[in-house]
């Protein structure tokens, strides 16, 4: 069927074309011709070589924030992908009030992560209400450092990004439950199957798919971390600027006069590498699902 | 039929609400505890060992000590303007690429989708830098317009639009060619009254996005004068840490808004989740 003039799509798409040309495509381009100069966040700039992709190899905080994000994932990825499976199915059966706790469970998801992290600041410093809790209960002697220590701060930041993260893979999981074929289920009642017998030979491999999906979505994001660690150490980096993440290191090179954007280009690019295979593997599923 | 497995149990019931209750109190309780901390009035020793829930002197004098430490009328006008830039101008602009995607078929559609689709592999942190770079040459550096420019047409928004736009069944259309029907009044009389649905979730998604984000405005603005709400609050914890009565009230300030427009059209964010619209 054709029953417009030629030039009617591109009409409508024109906006869309420009916004694609000048906000994504050229970004991606000068980002690879930025990282080969000197460009400084207030202009200027020249070519240097691969010189920036040769500090990429000597920088000991990149190196840190490399073994964060390791950290990150490995302690995210389980936690993320099997809670909030479990809450989708407490949250699955229609219970007067569940409106009312499904949105309740997603309320940290709306929230800004830094609105979160200025909540956890205030529960977490030495004075707050978790040490003062542990200490009430006897459970520790002096105040936990959870703010302070290198390794505490990040597994402080871990907790927030599982905490806010809970809701978003609920509903995720919650759209995935409803195609779980209802039949297997009484079956496996019928058969004397209990609740958790039901949850890993019905449950679990009815959502399976998604269960890849969210994995790869949380990889993502723990490599893509910044708000939590960001405000939870003041922009400083923590104890001796050890507890950034890659994109704190892409911001703190893009501003002010030390700033270095050819050095961010150059962190960027890395950080492109590095999702690349999980971001090809999320496309791939996301449209297996488009078609099911 | 299955009514015996639908119905369940008293115990099964009280075992359900006894845990929706328990995570309750992990993902409200923070946000209750802090609502609480703002509501403290300066006599009162909020570090006790013990901490008490409910405020002794309950004040809102935190909420206008916010307003004297930062100028947070600013920041909220600040971040509703690039709130209504965003959401403006992907309302329009996703919308009339949707429909063109998915309704009209023309040379080059396949190479266009093809290239939004391409970015998706692209997380926005790879390309922020440049991105600052491009909106410091058209003269947008500690700008509104520049923090609000790059999202105002999202590439995942105009896929999500055509997906909307494609369920319609194609019958429609073809009955109103044959009535004479040109493209622009299939987009107006057939098209957008069918993705409403859609539409909402595209529009609460970028009121969201644009009042949560906090890495791209801090990139562009540099004058405090200019921040946005997110932006001013991590400037207020930064110079008034002494406080957390002040910075705790700052923090409501900034989420309640979302949390009143969210409770006001999640209906339709549900209604979305369960025709299976959001899938991450």
């Amino acid at each position: 069927m054709r029953a417009h003039r030629w030039f009617t799509p591109w009409l409508l798409v024109l906006p869309a074309l420009v916004w694609l040309a000048v906000f994504n495509l050229w970004p991606s381009l000068n980002t690879v011709v930025l990282s080969f100069t000197n460009a400084k966040p207030l202009g200027g700039g020249t070519f240097v070589g691969t010189a920036n992709f040769e500090r990429l190899l000597t920088d000991d905080q990149l190196a840190d924030a490399l073994l964060n994000s390791i950290v990150y994932m490995l302690v995210c990825l389980p936690l993320l992908t099997v809670v909030p499976l479990l809450l989708a199915v407490l949250v699955e059966k229609r219970l007067p009030g569940i409106t009312f706790f499904r949105t309740s469970f997603y309320s940290p998801v709306i929230a800004s992560a830094v609105v979160v992290a200025l909540i956890w600041n205030w529960l977490l410093e030495d004075r707050g209400a978790v040490n003062g809790l542990a200490q009430q209960l006897g459970l520790v002697s002096g105040p936990v450092p959870f703010l302070t220590d290198r390794w505490l701060l990040i597994f402080s930041a871990i907790g927030l990004t599982v905490w806010k993260g809970l809701g978003y893979y609920m509903v995720i999981y919650l759209s995935a439950l409803g195609n779980v074929s209802r039949e297997l289920h009484e079956a496996a009642a019928v058969d004397g199957a209990g609740p958790v017998r039901r949850f890993l030979s019905v449950t679990v491999p009815g959502v399976r798919n998604t269960m890849l999906l969210v994995s790869v979505l949380i990889t993502v994001s723990a490599l893509r971390v910044f708000s939590e660690l960001y405000v939870l150490t003041n922009g400083t980096g923590g104890p001796g600027g050890r507890d950034m993440s890659v994109v704190m290191l892409i911001q703190m090179y893009s501003r002010g006069f030390t700033g270095h954007l050819g050095y961010a280009s150059a962190l960027s690019i890395l950080l492109f590498v590095v999702t690349l295979g999980p971001m090809l593997l999320l496309l791939r599923l996301n449209r297996k699902g488009a078609d099911a | 039929m299955s009514r015996g497995f639908n119905a369940i149990s008293r115990r099964e019931k009280v075992l359900r609400y006894a845990l929706l209750v328990f995570v309750l109190l992990i993902t409200v309780g923070p946000f209750l505890w802090q609502l609480s901390t703002s509501l403290k009035g300066p006599g009162e020793d909020i570090y006790t060992a013990t901490p008490r829930f409910l405020p002794e002197q309950p004040t809102l004098g935190n909420y206008a000590e916010v307003a004297r430490a930062i100028p947070v009328w600013d920041y909220i006008g600040n971040s509703l303007v690039v709130a209504f830039l965003t959401i403006t101008g992907n309302a329009i602009g996703a919308t009339l690429a949707g429909f063109a995607l998915a309704r009209l078929r023309f040379r080059g559609g396949k190479l266009v989708l093809g290239l939004i689709l391409g970015t998706l592999v692209l997380p926005g942190e790879v390309t922020i830098v440049s991105q600052y770079v491009t909106v410091r040459e058209l003269g947008l550096a500690d700008t509104l317009v520049g923090v609000a420019l790059p999202g105002a047409i999202g590439m995942l928004n105009i896929l999500l639009m055509r997906a909307a736009f494609q369920a319609i069944p194609r019958e429609l259309d073809e009955a109103a060619y044959i009535d004479g029907a040109n493209a622009w009044q299939r987009f107006l009389h057939i098209g957008l009254p069918s993705v409403r649905g859609m539409l909402s979730v595209v529009v609460i998604f970028a009121f969201i996005g644009a009042w949560d984000d906090f890495l791209w405005p801090l990139i562009v603005l540099t004058d405090p004068e200019n921040y946005t709400l997110t932006v001013g609050l991590q400037y207020l914890n930064s110079s008034f840490t002494s406080n957390p009565r002040v910075v705790a009230a700052g923090t409501m300030i900034a989420f309640i808004p979302i949390v009143v427009v969210f409770a006001t059209l999640q209906r339709f964010f549900f209604r979305g989740v369960e025709e299976g619209a959001i899938k991450g």
